[in-house]
């Protein structure tokens, strides 16, 4: 397991609910982009030899802003350096506004392989609502260039929306179903962040979030919804038909190694028998000077102790239905997976029916229920021990 | 030596807001005492919680030099007294080393039930009394009125009573001179051996311990050797002085004068108040009187957040007690809160001021347990034990009976709020004793269990008569009751911490209430908690607490674990604020306010 993350920071406008590392630019200069981005994989495929790329994803920002050429040039770089594994996953995201036939042929052409499309609603108010450029007939006919060019593909939806009810988001997810025809689909909630117009406008009282017991209503019909239609959630907010989960997402989750470059990638690299996180300058064109003049931009370059690595693992590793494999838990990070939980803890959410209540016996996974993954957050906390205990 | 009959020593005594210290301020100016640059508002308010709050929490003393009308010098001894009734004790120290008081009333809010408290001391103590009255310049003043009311309900003539205004500083002269031409100068012989009382005695960083006295007969002189004659002890006199307001040095103080000495003593448990000072060379046949010894009535306990702190609490109740010997600690171990002291306070204020000055001076982040009063314990084999904390209460078999504090208060309340007064006092088993009217305010005195007292019986008074009604209470007496001990289970674990005395009247009642209260208080958690209160092994009231439901489950994005980190351990952060008890966390807000009786909910 060993992954590329490449990100790509800009788009044509600022989402009021993104607090990710996104701007908007005037002008961009593809050239030097693509040739800073060479220049920092490059840095850190120095930093990894050896191993077998299984996945690369392109995230943003809006990827599918970059010059073909750009994700061509860095994908052939990546097989340069790497050997790779003969179902490697591509990944683009991209936003319906963003993309038309023709550009999403060029990135086939390109070595792109799986597509992630940012449609985030079907509704047109809603669409509005949450500032997207695109209506509802563009997001159609990008799902559908999608599913003409790529065998596989994803969309995004975000619900939980104010005034959403479960009724009309029962209705919007049956209209989506049929269009998710490669068998992915992410479900997000509508979650607040600071940083972002939609902090301002909620703290404002300008709209409200529903509560805890709408929200665990809406959670409940997209459980239903996605069981019914063979895509049960592989991850807290991912659902797929089997075997067509995100890998390069699942690496995450499963606690593996990746490196990621453009500004303010993350990375978690093995080096010398260390483990290190690593981070890139966050602001666009630093980024883009300091690797130009460097040859990498590293913000962060962080060892991390055996055991919180192993506690980043559990955190991650949770969040997906299949939980935690304690053998291969073991194998990644040399601790058992028993030592970085409260036993006493792990007991009480067993008999809560929050922990499957086979896990970790006779090596099965650790595992959170489904009355368990609503409350994920909690369940970690609890279950996690303290550093020095 | 002055003469006796050109010295005055006198208190001011007054309800809370009356005005005492700002006149005891405009009394230092008018002498000319301090320069207007050294003046600050309050200067006998030293502590900044006696600012802040307008209270006087130590008796203070100032030397002023007066001439008055009949163009003699005189002497004038102040002594600034606190109002409260927790602080009665310092009250009946200040009295005994004066021989007249002004006692203040607000013109336009007549007499307040800490006046009255006050100005029997003063009676009690062989004070001429003079009435003033203050805030004449408001235009709700109604001088005629109060006057009245002074002889009404007091029964002293206040025909000549002086209308003043501190705040403006009109009429502080005539105040000056009616203490010198109505009170009496003192007496005393100052050939004789040296008798002095010790008022007070409190410690400073850098002189060590200063005590104020009050010469009855004899003389102090700088490099004496005197004797305590309770204690025993001798010391030499390094330095005699008096209050300027300043420490001012003076070669000697004698009979009739009030001021302070230092004598090279470590620690103010050396001294004891009301102990008489006397020439161990020529000591004096017979002690002055001395006074009751001030005994804690409300306890509660104090424990440290982070216990590492807990030896910083133990050091900084110690210095505080350096200043402060009424109030008392020891250790507690509490198997919801770890380790540490079970204080003892003289009242409600008291014990704020104590937690406040904690917090503020030494820094301490602090989790107070509900206050409770000290039960009397007769047990079957004849035992009489003293019950500080509910978490001792003994096994029930071995109790005989149980006795319990009482008080008499006095509550003075505008007529149109006396309906929910009288409730109220009946809610908290009150007993009438006497209710009379004084124009449209009614005076009515109960006798009331302390214990009902303790928690919020002021709050609730002040906010079920809109803040009119005043109210002061004297302990009274110990009286058998029936008091059970209510356990507080938690996740059907008794928390100790939580567990209370009550009547068995109110058992139910405050037990439904408390587990309400905890409801609300205790988030959620993965698991539903029961919450009971029981008495004995009989549960008498049941909530729950449901599981949780939903937290966020946010996007997780392009690999940047940090932030699924950051969040974690926000969570374990916000734990750290928590008590862990069992497997359920309790804030430790919850262990006061679940206990605050306040508005039912």
């Amino acid at each position: 397991m060993f992954g590329l993350y490449i990100h790509w920071p800009y788009c044509l406008s600022k989402c009021p609910y993104c607090d990710f590392n996104s701007h908007v630019a005037e002008r961009i200069d593809h050239q030097a982009w693509r040739r800073a981005l060479l220049t920092e994989l490059d840095h850190y495929a120095a930093r990894t030899p050896g191993r077998i790329l299984t996945s690369i994803f392109f995230g943003g920002g809006t990827p599918s802003l970059m010059d073909p050429a750009t994700t061509a040039a860095l994908i052939e770089r990546a097989r340069q350096h790497w050997p790779t594994a003969n179902d490697i996953e591509i990944t683009l995201e991209a936003n319906p506004g963003a993309v038309d036939r023709d550009k999403f042929q060029a990135f086939r052409d390109a070595g792109i392989n799986r597509v992630s499309l940012g449609v985030q609603a079907l509704d047109e108010e809603a669409l509005v609502f949450l500032g997207r450029r695109h209506d509802r007939t563009e997001a159609l006919r990008a799902i559908e260039s999608a599913a003409t060019l790529f065998s596989r593909f994803s969309f995004d939806l975000i619900y939980a929306r104010p005034g959403q009810t479960p009724a009309e988001w029962r209705d919007e997810l049956r209209r989506a179903l049929p269009l998710a025809s490669a068998g992915h689909l992410s479900l997000y909630q509508l979650t607040i962040e600071e940083g972002t117009r939609f902090y301002l406008d909620h703290a404002a009282g300008r709209f409200h979030i529903p509560d805890d017991d709408l929200a665990i209503a809406l959670w409940d019909v997209t459980q239903e919804e996605m069981n019914r239609a063979g895509m049960p959630a592989y991850e807290v907010s991912n659902h797929a038909r089997p075997g067509e989960e995100s890998r390069h997402n699942l690496l995450y989750w499963r606690g593996g190694e990746y490196v990621g470059i453009g500004p303010g990638a993350h990375g978690r690299i093995f080096e010398n028998g260390i483990d290190y996180a690593t981070r890139q300058h966050r602001a666009p064109e630093i980024w883009l000077k300091e690797t130009l003049t460097h040859g990498h931009a590293t913000r962060t370059n962080d060892p991390i102790s055996r055991r919180d690595r192993a506690i980043e693992r559990v955190m991650m590793g949770l969040r997906l239905r299949d939980g935690i494999d304690p053998t291969q838990f073991e194998a990644l990070g040399g601790i058992a997976l028993r030592d970085v939980l409260d036993g006493d803890m792990l007991e009480l959410l067993i008999r809560e029916e929050l922990i499957a209540a086979d896990s970790l016996h006779a090596g099965a996974p650790l595992r959170v229920t489904a009355k368990g993954m609503p409350v994920l957050n909690a369940v970690i906390a609890e279950l996690v021990a303290d550093s020095d205990g | 030596m002055t003469d006796l009959s050109l010295i005055r020593n006198f208190s001011i005594i007054a309800h809370i807001d009356h005005g005492k210290s700002t006149l005891a301020d405009r009394l230092i100016q008018h002498c000319g005492a301090l320069t207007d640059r050294e003046m600050k508002e309050q200067v006998l308010d030293s502590m900044d919680i006696e600012r802040e709050r307008g209270i006087t929490i130590k008796a203070q003393t100032v030397r002023l030099l007066y001439k008055a009308a009949d163009g003699l010098t005189y002497q004038l001894n102040l002594m600034d007294t606190p109002g409260h009734v927790d602080f009665a004790y310092e009250v009946s120290r200040s009295l005994a080393a004066c021989e007249g008081s002004l006692l203040v009333v607000d013109a336009s809010q007549g007499v307040e039930a800490q006046t009255l408290a006050n100005v029997y001391q003063a009676i009690d103590a062989n004070h001429e009394i003079v009435p003033v009255l203050n805030k004449i310049d408001l235009p709700a003043a109604e001088p005629e009125r109060v006057r009245q009311q002074i002889e009404d309900v007091i029964g002293i003539d206040a025909s000549e009573a002086v209308e003043i205004s501190a705040k403006t500083g009109l009429n502080i002269g005539a105040v000056l001179e009616a203490v010198v031409t109505r009170l009496p100068p003192p007496k005393g012989d100052v050939t004789k051996p040296l008798q002095a009382l010790l008022v007070d005695s409190w410690y400073d960083s850098y002189l060590g311990v200063i005590i104020l006295v009050r010469v009855t007969e004899g003389r102090l002189k700088k490099g004496m050797k005197v004797r305590m004659m309770q204690t025993g002890a001798s010391h030499t006199i390094d330095r005699v002085g008096v209050f300027s307001p300043k420490l001012t040095d003076l070669p000697e103080l004698t009979a009739g004068q009030v001021g302070f000495i230092i004598a090279g003593i470590k620690t103010v448990a050396d001294t004891q108040v009301g102990d008489t000072i006397t020439d161990d060379q020529k000591p004096a046949a017979e002690p002055l009187p001395g006074f009751k010894p001030s005994v804690p009535v409300v306890w509660c306990g104090l424990f440290p957040v982070d216990s590492s702190q807990y030896e910083h609490l133990r050091d900084s109740l110690a210095k505080l007690r350096l200043n402060d010997s009424s109030f008392d600690f020891q250790p507690e171990n509490s198997a919801a809160l770890g380790f540490g002291f079970r204080c003892g306070f003289l009242g409600l204020l008291h014990m704020e001021i104590i937690q406040e000055r904690l917090d503020r001076e030494f820094d301490l982040d602090l989790i107070t347990t509900a206050p409770s009063v000290v039960y009397r314990m007769h047990m079957t084999d004849g035992e009489v034990k003293e019950l500080h904390n509910p978490a001792d209460f003994p096994d029930p078999v071995r109790i005989d009976r149980i006795e319990e504090p009482w008080v008499k208060a006095t509550i003075m309340v505008p007529d149109e709020y006396l309906g929910s007064v009288l409730t109220l006092c009946s809610e908290r088993r009150g007993v009438q004793v006497d209710l009379t009217y004084v124009g449209n305010r009614a005076m009515a005195v109960y006798r009331l269990p302390l214990n009902e007292i303790v928690f919020d019986f002021y709050d609730r008074l002040k906010s079920i008569s809109k803040g009119y009604a005043s109210f002061d209470y004297e302990v009274d007496e110990y009286l058998e009751g029936e008091l059970v001990k209510v356990g507080i289970l938690v996740n059907a674990e008794p928390v100790d911490a939580l567990a209370f005395m009550a009547h068995r009247s109110q058992a139910e009642y405050r037990g439904r209430q408390i587990c309400e209260r905890l409801k609300d208080l205790i988030p959620k958690h993965l698991f539903k908690i029961p919450i009971q209160a029981a008495i004995g092994g009989r549960v008498i009231a049941r909530e729950t607490i449901s599981a949780m439901r939903k937290d966020v489950t946010a996007k997780c994005y392009g690999g940047d674990i940090s932030r699924k980190k950051k969040l974690l351990e926000k969570q374990k952060e916000g734990k750290k604020r928590m008590r862990q008890f069992g497997k359920v966390e309790i804030p430790q807000n919850a262990f006061i306010e679940a206990l605050r009786m306040g508005e039912p909910k």
